[in-house]
């Protein structure tokens, strides 16, 4: 395994700040700081423009038409009605699709079928909902109103709407090859004796449900052409897309630019295509501007879910609480097509065992099909539900040896060096334990039951959540750097950004090597045009792959300057302090009073001037003496991530760049009367190695943590042969201000990430450990450990009475 | 259908407008107004984005029709702020406290909890959080909103008229 990143710490020895920044001496100036950036401020003022804010001359409205059935032939389609409807621009049904194919890049999974997803169906739709026709009109209602008036004549054909009847014999075939679409095994060790010569095993089976993202911002966006280049601007977390698009359209790929706009929320939602395609043909269509909005419950019912899980865990341990083996069955329902199970799927498996050393594992997990709307990427992606898994088990462990919970914990805690069951050895420090410590800490004395009835208790539950996408992407992001010849800087990054601060935090590490102030500084992003790519921002990647890049990108534009900064000077390149809109001699920053904060006015013309601080030159001066030397103040870079390979049939191999570990603690109170749980605290605390704005960092914790409480306790997308049970928003429970608490946050800050100055990803693991958490209160409480999401009033009860029978 | 004439009292100014009976007050503050702080978010009342102050007081704007609010002064999150635009405090205080992640419920949020402390003053927490059922926010977990919004009430009852703006 190659290598090529920031540099890391070696023999267990920390970088000092110093090495990390190439800053000498002081302490950071921007990171570590919580400064409201741009995009925050015109949130506040409601000043941004969202994907369906943009109106343009001659606009048309998109809709789609959308079956009525989960499984079923269709034996026509007669669109004359709508198309005579006065108003309708464009009817558009498969046969007006250039190339009606979306196929997800194969994965390497063991016996990965590859199938494809049409964009619009043709003979067939596989779940309710499937996109059957598009429609563009001259108004919202107008395009509404033709959707509704395309008939659609179906055959019922029968389906198949759980895993366990999608894998049985005689089984419906959702498509002809089969309906596994993948699976995936990692082996180490020798399980099965390891599990007969154990001293104790336990098992237990979990199962997870379908759940909706519920970004506020429905999926939305406006499609035009310019210059024969088809330019959508949409809410997407990835702009790549445009190369697909491309396909569908069979266009050349520099003929589709996409635009990502600040999102209003994402949560891997909007990893997928949503509008993309039907914008996109309706637009080449008509060769006008169109919008499409989908509604809310268009969304509930369309778009993509997490995936409901089945996992079967059995777990051995030595007398004295040392893990010897496990065994993990996982099964996730695909939904009709693959989208991105095959990788969901991957990630369950390599973090199945949590953030503990198990020698002898051995993990399968698989995706399979069923008539169920598509289930794919959001927020934990596979490696958030089997925390309930292991944490079950590690909670049943505790309890059958008679030890306490922290306790049977801290001794099977992974450390650095350790081999995963895939074989990789971990390269940076485990601080899952001081997590722990401290989520129990924020939570203080135990409370007692608040009446009759009524019975406390605590859970905790820890994890271990990858940042950065799989070894064998082979990731890599781009940024590009200019300092103006005012002084100021411009950043180009093709992220996109979810609302948690990608292209802010970007601008502090930025300003933190090149010391120009925030306020100077203006990022561009989210264009696939005009950035350099930089990937989608899902996978917890955007702060490790462009962090870097941009952090690469910086210390090179620094090293190229630096001679002449020196020269300007007349001290040597290497005793530079880049601050404050200016560059001294080392140390002179300090001492002129600009080591604080990052703000100031930094470049005013007195750049010799030397008030208080000494000698120093304005950014601009610097700019103007490169000019005169003809060295260029813009800089391009691309920055890899590690390079390796996973060997699906032997089951070992290269998974994840690194992992953040967390640990999360609760009180709650259960009405044994009801079965109702109250949470009465809740805490958090994760190790990001280094908070680049601690402020975002906390946000994204307690997001994490409210999201995770909706899926422990109230959220359910049930569908029922295939019907969506929740059509309202107001059928689906998403947490309001007064359902739960506060979420009480501690930071970790271990400086040993593979991010940018030794941070770590924070966007999804916070969600992982929530429902864990919870069981493990509920257990705490009533001494049934609750195995099946949400626990609901009705589960939580019937286990009391099951208990008490 | 018939579009009607109707004078809309929004943020200060009126605004002349042709719209259908069956128009929501959101459809057009948004698709004519260019009022792009009154979102779409689900259609049903539930989320709260696109929350506006009708008469002083805050109404989902997706189920209010145009012609309902003939006349009515209306304002928007964006009617708060003063020349050049200034924050409004209660604006400050959610930039200061991270109160906003992807920012599509923050005018919602701002709005709502702005006629709380002008009814109420100095609240409670849980005051707050009841007052605010009605408006979802999807990133932050509430948690840095009701900091927000508890910081504001309470610098607006430590000014002399009780509230601070």
């Amino acid at each position: 395994m190659t290598t090529v990143g920031p540099p890391q710490p070696a023999g267990g020895q920390q970088l000092t700040e110093e090495q990390l920044t190439g800053q000498p001496g002081s302490r950071y100036r921007v990171v570590g700081q919580s400064p409201a950036h741009h995009d925050f401020v015109d949130k506040v003022k409601g000043a941004l423009h969202y994907a369906a804010d943009w109106r343009l001359p001659g606009m048309l409205h998109g809709k789609i038409v959308r079956s009525q059935l989960p499984s079923a032939r269709i034996t026509g389609i007669d669109a004359s009605a709508a198309r005579a409807l006065p108003g309708v621009v464009a009817v558009l049904t498969a046969a007006d699709v250039p190339s009606n194919r979306i196929v997800e890049m194969a994965s390497g999974g063991l016996a990965e079928l590859e199938v494809s997803m049409p964009v619009l169906a043709t003979d067939r739709v596989r779940y309710l909902g499937e996109p059957v026709a598009v429609v563009a009109a001259v108004t919202q209602q107008i395009a509404a109103e033709a959707a509704e008036l395309v008939s659609v004549d179906y055959e019922e054909l029968p389906g198949v709407f759980d895993v366990e009847s999608a894998r049985a014999d005689g089984a419906p075939q959702v498509h002809e090859v089969g309906n596994t679409l993948v699976s995936w095994q990692i082996r180490c060790g020798d399980t099965a004796s390891a599990l007969a010569a154990a001293d104790v095993v336990v098992e237990g089976e979990y199962r997870s449900q379908h759940v909706e993202h519920a970004y506020l911002e429905p999926e939305a966006g406006v499609g035009w052409v310019e210059n024969g280049v088809l330019t959508l601007r949409v809410s997407t977390q990835v702009i790549e897309h445009a190369a697909t698009i491309a396909r569908i359209l069979q266009v050349p790929q520099s003929k589709v630019r996409v635009i990502a706009a600040y999102m209003g929320g994402g949560f891997g939602g909007k990893e997928d295509m949503t509008v993309e395609p039907y914008l996109a043909l309706l637009v080449w269509h008509t060769r006008r501007p169109v919008r499409m909005i989908w509604d809310r419950q268009e969304s509930l019912v369309g778009s993509t879910k997490r995936h409901p899980f089945i996992m079967r865990y059995r777990t051995g341990a030595s007398g004295d609480g040392t893990l010897t083996a496990q065994q993990v069955e996982i099964i996730g329902d695909a939904g009709a097509y693959p989208n991105l199970s095959p990788r969901v799927l991957f990630a369950a498996a390599a973090c199945a065992s949590g953030p503990y050393r198990v020698p002898n594992a051995s993990i399968t997990s698989s995706a399979v099909f069923t008539n169920n709307v598509p289930s794919s990427a959001f927020r934990g992606f596979g490696a958030m539900q089997i925390v309930l898994g292991y944490e079950s088990q590690m909670d049943e462990l505790a309890a059958r040896l008679g030890m306490s919970r922290t306790e049977l914990r801290e001794r099977n805690f992974l450390a650095k060096g350790d081999l995963l069951p895939s074989g990789e050895p971990l390269g940076t420090c485990v601080e899952v334990g001081q997590t722990m410590r401290r989520a129990v800490a924020l939570l203080g004395e135990p409370p007692a039951p608040s009446a009759p009835g009524k019975v406390t208790g605590r859970g905790i539950g820890c994890n271990r959540h990858p940042y950065g996408r799989a070894i064998w992407f082979r990731d890599k992001a781009a940024a590009w750097l200019s300092l103006q010849a005012d002084g100021t800087l411009l950043i180009r990054c093709g992220v996109t950004d979810l609302g948690a601060g990608q292209a802010a935090s970007l601008c502090q590490i930025a300003a933190e090597v090149l010391g120009a102030p925030l306020d100077d500084i203006s990022i561009y992003i989210g264009d696939s045009a005009l950035n350099p790519p930089a990937g989608g921002t899902f996978a917890t990647r955007q702060l490790y792959m462009s962090g870097n890049a941009v952090l690469q990108a910086a210390r090179e534009l620094r090293d190229r300057m630096a001679p002449v900064a020196a020269d300007l000077l007349g001290v040597p390149p290497d005793g530079l302090e880049f601050a404050t809109g200016r560059v001294w001699p080392a140390g002179a920053a300090g001492a002129a009073g600009g080591g604080d904060g990052g703000g100031g006015d930094g470049h005013g013309a007195d750049g010799h001037g030397g008030d208080g601080g000494g000698v120093s030159v304005t950014l601009a001066e610097l700019a103007a003496a490169c000019e005169q030397r003809s060295i260029s103040t813009a800089h391009l870079s691309t920055w890899r991530g590690e390079a390796g390979s996973f060997d699906p049939r032997t089951g070992q191999g290269d998974t994840f760049p690194d992992y953040t570990y967390g640990t999360h603690a609760a009180d709650v109170e259960v009405d044994t009367e009801t079965g109702q749980v109250r949470v009465l605290r809740y805490a958090a605390c994760h190790d990001v190695g280094r908070a680049i704005n601690p402020m975002r960092v906390e946000g994204q914790i307690q997001g994490g943590a409210m999201q995770g409480l909706g899926y422990a306790l109230t959220e359910d997308m049930d569908i029922q042969d295939g019907y969506a049970q929740a059509a309202l928003f107001a059928n689906y429970l998403i947490p309001n201000a007064q359902d739960f608490p506060d979420v009480l946050v501690a930071i970790v800050e271990s400086g040993e990430g593979k991010g940018p100055l030794g941070a770590r990803g924070i966007g999804e693991p916070p969600i992982g450990n929530v429902a864990a958490t919870i069981a493990s209160a509920i257990q705490d409480a009533i001494g049934v450990r609750p195995a099946q999401l949400p626990m609901t009033p009705e589960r939580v009860l019937a286990l009391i009475d099951a208990r008490d029978t | 259908m018939n579009r009607r004439r109707l004078v809309l009292s929004v943020n200060g100014g009126d605004h002349e407008v042709w719209v259908l009976p069956s128009d929501t007050l959101l459809d057009v503050l948004h698709d004519e107004l260019g009022l792009a702080d009154v979102r779409y978010g689900c259609g049903e009342g539930v989320c709260g984005t696109c929350t506006v102050l009708l008469d002083g007081e805050p109404v989902n704007g997706c189920l209010i029709l145009a012609v309902q609010a003939a006349g009515r002064p209306v304002t928007t999150l964006r009617g708060l702020m003063g020349p050049g635009e200034t924050l409004h405090p209660l604006q400050e205080c959610f930039l200061r406290r991270g109160a906003s992640q992807c920012g599509f419920c923050t005018p919602g949020m701002v709005l709502t909890a702005l006629d709380l402390v002008r009814r109420r003053g100095r609240t409670s927490r849980e005051e707050i959080r009841y007052a605010l059922v009605g408006n979802l926010c999807r990133c932050t977990g509430y948690t840095k909103i009701l900091d927000a919004v508890e910081e504001y009430a309470d610098q607006a009852a430590d000014t002399p008229d009780g509230v601070p703006s």
